[in-house]
């Protein structure tokens, strides 16, 4: 009795842990995209970067507590045009050199939805784009495509996929991104949307 | 010359207009990267994947038709003869 008791004791930290999953988003496909709309009267710059990374770690049955942070490498923001992208990525507008990285600690999910395999929440957290940090929620559509990492890898691993999409606003001004330049040709609104998907092999 | 100069401002401005309309018409800056979509079949993600390809913009357009009035302007500049009968 002694015995199972202390089993129990001991083992009771990994059962409470065994439902976790931790996904990571750095793709080797360069399939994951974050993308960028700015939309003025007189001019519409969308872009997006593919240099994303990061892991998050989910446990089904407490989803309000999901933990992680996705990172952009924001070198990996592109372009129609050479020079626009050197424009964007220099000192005046992200300052890719001193702020390498855009970032998104999430502090955990509120309004959580499971429909099936898709579930919908409010993701909260950090949003960190030039030096600038910033408490956000935004709506995110999460699926769990189990066992198809075989097929994803050609069957090197095995394991779940997680996909998450989201979209949503943040203003340049609040990130200081040349605040001075007039909103009529480049807007005060940028629009981001997240297409991501993390590996969770077994 | 001055005839020369003109037809030259007009090729000119025919030429870049036909380039940029068979280009796909193009109403933002010139591109030397074109965005192509796609989509991943596991996980039904549309990502994009940037080609090298030059698409002529509005900015093309509007220094040709610059090129243009300058040629045409200089066709105005030597003195005509006059012919004294």
């Amino acid at each position: 009795m002694k015995t199972t008791l202390l089993l129990t004791c001991c083992l009771l930290p990994f059962a409470a842990t065994a439902a976790e999953q931790t996904f990571d988003f750095k793709d080797p496909k360069g399939v994951n995209t974050a993308r960028f709309t700015l939309d003025a009267p007189l001019e519409t710059i969308s872009g997006s970067a593919n240099g994303v990374s990061g892991t998050l770690t989910i446990d089904p049955a407490k989803p309000e507590a999901t933990k992680g942070s996705i990172v952009i490498d924001a070198k990996t923001l592109s372009v129609e045009n050479a020079m626009m992208k050197e424009h964007m990525l220099g000192a005046e507008w992200l300052d890719v050199a001193k702020h390498p990285t855009i970032s998104f600690t999430v502090s955990g999910l509120s309004e959580f939805k499971m429909e099936g395999e898709k579930a919908t929440a409010k993701v909260k957290g950090k949003f960190s784009l030039k030096g600038v940090e910033k408490e956000i929620s935004v709506p995110a559509t999460v699926t769990l495509l189990k066992d198809k990492l075989g097929a994803r890898t050609g069957g090197k691993m095995q394991g779940d996929l997680m996909v998450i999409r989201t979209e949503f606003t943040i203003k340049r001004a609040d990130y200081g991104i040349n605040p001075k330049a007039p909103a009529d040709k480049v807007a005060d609104d940028i629009v981001i949307s997240l297409a991501i998907a993390g590996s969770s092999p077994k | 010359m001055r005839t020369t100069l003109r037809l030259l401002a007009l090729l000119l401005l025919l030429g870049t207009t036909g380039w940029w309309l068979a280009a796909g018409k193009n109403p933002g800056w010139t591109k030397n990267k074109v965005a192509v979509e796609k989509k991943d079949e596991i996980t039904e993600i549309v990502f994009t994947e940037y080609e090298d390809r030059f698409v002529p913009g509005v900015d093309i357009l509007a220094a040709a038709g610059v090129g243009a009035v300058v040629l045409a302007g200089l066709s105005f500049l030597g003195r005509r003869k006059v012919v004294v009968s």
